[in-house]
């Protein structure tokens, strides 16, 4: 009997290349390729004056140097606007040389191709731009106020402003007997894989063909945005995703410059041209996420059920939006969460700064709304003295309500209607979990030792698996091996081993005879790409149906030539063979021979199949009608909406009484992404998200100076996390299939990162008793809260027994 | 405009995964870069150029050095092992086992640093403890794995190291 694969903890098929160094990344590939690099802006803002490249020409082993006047026809407009939307009235985008003007520190003027990059470099600082400073907006206060525009033709800097509500909020707010405000922000972020951006082009100037290789989430996309840059066919433009070291949504906006600079050049000059993004080039021209000034409105009853959620909030989108706004829209709808908000309005003003642009960052705009909903729910419980677990449960959705229509536009312009979930039960494990009910306990012990501990909860809900479509193909060869495709791609998420799973399962063959290719437009050209945690529900289930049809067709050929029903047959470790009578069998190797009417016989199996040769008809053409040659199936899959994930987490933090030091003592989860294909993969992408999370929580944000200088572009200086610095992350799963797909699946990508700067802050609001309303936060920034505590600026809880007093003396050692 | 001038190259010999291996390179060629693009051995990998992500750690005479903060003429006459130099696929290393085993990597870009990184680690201390565990690999960053699994990928490398001894 085949091993049960589908739900199975099974070790990844990736692995053995990557830990042995035989990974092939981007700037594995094209050895010997001509190298490109970039000047940028050092302005946040100006005009470009003039550009000298005279003393640049002085430099051995440069190929060319080319200005946005080089740029002929489309290569030299504006890139596209991917993600249109009727309330994005300004939408701007950049060249992909600067032209005429910069509007953020890094953007590209100048492309250099030299021999090396070492030369590229080297020709790059001997040209002189000329600019004329503008005074830049840096900052959401700045554009708000809107003394001075990001762009001249865009009024008080707005790109976008949205607005979207159910039911009558003012009414609802109006005879709450309970309403409280609050304003809630969240610093920028960035995805920062550990390997940046780089594309590696090729010309064939014998077939007139662009081969191009990308560290990008979406091949197809930068094939058909590269085509219609350079007027090429599609049919002539091929586009591949190497192996990609971590994306995080950064590398699914497409193009950027350098994804139509370089094929453009590799064609102009029929040469072979990579450019490799280093580490600064990354911070201050590839993309940002997470920058929101939040402010919530929210009346409810005297048990702390809402009545009415009013949200308006200020998102930073950078210089420009090619990637449309998504970040806020996201934020606007999912900040519900698992609750029913009785009524809600949301309003959002999505405004330009001269900063580096903004495109999904894992969570995409959830944390920020996560923060919202979550630091609401506990200034409710806080306001009427209730329990913090007890409020949201009150607010719950309900099992038996489920699906659960809110009456809103989701990012995918469908429905924001949640398929399955079972908010208590999941409740119910993370209390048990974490020791929700003895934590009181706990704390006065701490208390009493001079400790400060608090414990934190954030729940969330995340639309996962959007639409439109993945498609799966599967073709077998002769020896049994399987050839599964997909045009999605993968950045370290486990794809071949996932999808590989489904295969084995569907197909009924071992997974070690299972090849999966991701993010190669040669073997799949119709795909979308990997990011909002669609991969394993769009492709998964996409593969699954292919995988039945491959299925349905070996058991038809099958069952013709062993003479017995379809019904009869199943396949079991790659053979087929007749239920109830092993005996009669063939392998599927066999039957991918029959099915191939070309049978000279190469392999055995070629000569194992000519013994069923004889039930061929000779008046019929070999093929049926109805029928191809080859072993093969594909299929699509297209969902009507999204599927809705859902987590919920806690944590206990420890603040230290004199320093502010903040440590993170336990971490805890539990999470629901429906059916599991593997839950080792899951628990990881869980582990990862979090440490993310935690990033975003306590160290990570992007210090930019007034000029618009991003002062810590550096991993010197932005501080992610190291293994120091992340707890142990303790993990409960519950499964609530999606009855929305045919493996119930639901994503698992993003989740895990959500709620981490809600949970750290509830923590230490209830360490310090009183409210943390901004994130991230430094122990530096903890210190002054409680000065400003101390001093009654800020407020402290209600409800709650007053710390052991401070120690005046700040150099005082605890006992 | 005056006649482009070329730039000296010198000549270095490093033993890499115990073949001497000799080129013709600036002064200013990175280990890193000699390693990835002179000698073809791209699976050392570059993610910050700076010295503080580990992605580019190799072993210098056994001890883990940063390839993107060294010259390549500063390992003349040194015997350098990168992660190609500690197994194959068909025979992996004890580090390189327990990261399959463990799940210790996701996209897996840095983890050619961790490996030897770990591998210097437990050849000093062959028994660690899970805090001394995380400790010896926090001067690596990972973006993907949240670091758990990487921990008990060092806790199992050192039970497979000792099964082989």
């Amino acid at each position: 009997m085949t091993t049960q694969m589908f739900g199975a903890p099974i070790r990844r098929k990736e692995d053995p290349r990557l830990v042995t160094g035989g990974g092939k990344f981007l700037d594995d590939l094209g050895r010997g390729a001509l190298a490109a690099a970039f000047v940028r802006s050092p302005h946040a803002h100006a005009k470009i004056v003039d550009i000298d490249v005279t003393d640049a020409l002085d430099v051995d082993g440069l190929v060319a140097i080319y200005t946005h006047e080089d740029l002929p026809g489309r290569v030299g407009e504006p890139l596209p606007l991917l993600i249109p939307h009727p309330t994005l009235t300004h939408g701007r985008t950049q060249h992909a040389l600067a032209k005429d003007e910069v509007n953020h520190v890094g953007e590209p003027v100048v492309m250099v191709v030299a021999r090396d990059r070492y030369l590229a470099e080297d020709a790059c600082a001997r040209i002189r731009v000329d600019y004329e400073a503008l005074p830049p907006v840096v900052g959401i206060e700045a554009a708000r106020a809107a003394d001075l525009l990001v762009h001249d033709d865009v009024p008080g800097n707005i790109a976008a402003h949205m607005l979207q509500e159910v039911g009558d909020v003012e009414a609802a707010l109006a005879n709450a007997p309970h309403v409280l405000e609050l304003d809630l922000a969240i610093e920028r972020s960035a995805c920062m894989p550990m390997e940046g951006k780089g594309v590696y082009a090729r010309w064939d100037a014998d077939r007139e063909e662009l081969r191009i290789y990308s560290s990008t989430q979406t091949s197809t996309g930068v094939r058909a945005a590269v085509a219609a840059k350079l007027g090429m066919p599609l049919a002539k433009v091929e586009c591949i995703a190497p192996d990609v070291g971590g994306g995080f949504g950064v590398k699914i906006n497409h193009p950027w410059p350098e994804e139509v600079l370089v094929p453009w050049v590799a064609k102009t000059l029929g040469v072979e041209v990579k450019w490799v993004e280093d580490r600064r080039e990354h911070f201050i021209s590839s993309a940002h996420e997470r920058g929101q000034l939040q402010q919530v409105r929210v009346g409810f009853d005297d048990d702390g059920r809402l009545l009415g959620l009013d949200v308006k909030f200020w998102h930073d989108n950078g210089a420009y939006t090619p990637y449309g706004i998504i970040v806020p829209i996201i934020t606007s709808t999912q900040l519900l969460g698992p609750y029913k908000p009785g009524t809600y309005r949301c309003e959002f003003w999505s405004l330009y700064t001269n900063t580096v642009l903004v495109t999904p960052y894992r969570g995409a705009g959830r944390p920020q709304g996560c923060f919202a909903m979550e630091r609401t729910m506990d200034a409710i419980a806080d306001e009427l003295g209730l329990d913090r677990a007890e409020v949201r449960s009150r607010n719950f959705i309900q099992p038996s309500e489920m699906p659960f229509d809110h009456g809103l536009l989701f990012q995918d312009g469908r429905p924001l209607k949640y398929d399955s979930g079972d908010f208590p039960a999941s409740l119910d494990k993370l209390k048990a979990l974490v020791g929700w009910d003895d934590f009181a306990e706990y704390r006065d012990r701490a208390r009493v030792e001079g400790r400060k501990v608090g414990l934190g909860i954030g729940c969330y809900v995340e639309g996962t698996g959007v639409g439109p479509y993945e498609g799966g193909h599967i073709q077998i060869e002769t020896s049994g091996r399987v050839n599964v495709s997909t045009g999605l791609t993968s950045q370290g998420q486990g794809h071949e081993t996932a999808f590989a799973q489904v295969v084995a399962q569907e197909l009924g063959v071992p997974i070690e005879d299972v090849f999966v290719t991701t993010g190669d437009t040669r073997r799949m050209p119709y795909a979308v790409g990997t990011f909002a945690s669609r991969a394993a529900v769009m492709s998964g289930n996409a593969i699954a149906l292919a995988a039945r049809n491959v299925r349905a067709k070996a058991l038809r050929i099958a069952a013709d030539a062993l003479e017995v029903a379809a019904d009869d047959l199943e396949i079991v470790d790659g053979i087929i063979r007749v239920k109830g009578a092993p005996d009669t069998q063939m392998s599927l190797g066999t039957v991918s021979v029959m099915s191939n009417p070309l049978r000279y016989a190469f392999d055995e199996a070629a000569k194992a199949a000519t013994q069923f040769a004889g039930s061929n008809d000779p008046d019929k053409p070999p093929v049926a009608d109805d029928d191809e040659p080859g072993l093969e199936g594909r299929d699509f899959y297209s969902p009507t909406q999204a599927t809705f994930a859902n987590g919920m987490h806690a944590a206990i933090v420890e603040t230290d009484p004199v320093t502010a030091e903040i440590n993170i003592l336990r971490y805890c989860v539990i999470h629901d992404c429906g059916t599991m294909i593997n839950p080792m993969i899951v628990e990881g992408q869980v582990h990862g998200g979090v440490a993310q999370g935690v990033g975003g929580a306590l160290y990570e944000r992007m210090v930019y100076d007034e000029s618009g200088q991003l002062l810590n572009a550096s991993f010197m200086d932005f501080l992610m996390p190291y293994a120091s610095e992340i707890p142990h992350i303790e993990t409960d799963h519950l499964e609530t299939p999606s009855p929305l797909n045919p493996l119930g699946i639901k994503g698992a990508g993003e989740a895990g990162c959500i709620p981490v700067s809600a949970v750290i802050a509830s923590a230490i609001s209830d360490a310090e008793g009183f409210a943390i309303t901004s994130m991230p936060i430094s122990p530096v920034e903890l210190w002054e809260l409680r000065q400003r505590h101390a001093s009654g600026e800020i407020s402290s809880l209600r409800g709650r027994a007053p710390y052991p007093s401070e120690p005046s003396d700040p150099t005082t050692t605890r006992t | 405009m005056s006649e482009p001038v070329a730039e000296e190259l010198l000549d270095v010999t490093v033993t890499v995964n115990d073949v001497p291996r000799h080129a013709r390179v600036p002064a200013r060629r990175l280990l890193s870069d000699f390693l990835r693009h002179d000698l073809g051995l791209t699976g050392t990998h570059v993610g910050c150029e700076h010295g503080v992500c580990g992605a580019c750690t190799v072993l210098v005479d056994g001890a883990p050095m940063r390839a993107c903060l060294m010259f390549a003429v500063s390992a003349q006459a040194h015997a350098v092992t990168t992660i190609e130099g500690l197994g194959t696929i068909e025979a992996m290393g004890p580090v390189q086992q327990a990261f399959t085993e463990c799940h210790g990597l996701q996209c897996g870009f840095c983890t050619p640093g961790f490996v030897t990184t770990i591998t210097a680690f437990l050849e000093d201390n062959p028994e660690p403890t899970q805090d001394e565990a995380r400790e010896a690999i926090s001067g690596n960053l990972c973006r993907c794995t949240g670091y758990q699994n990487i921990v008990k990928s060092v806790l199992r490398a050192a039970e497979i190291k000792a099964e082989r001894s």
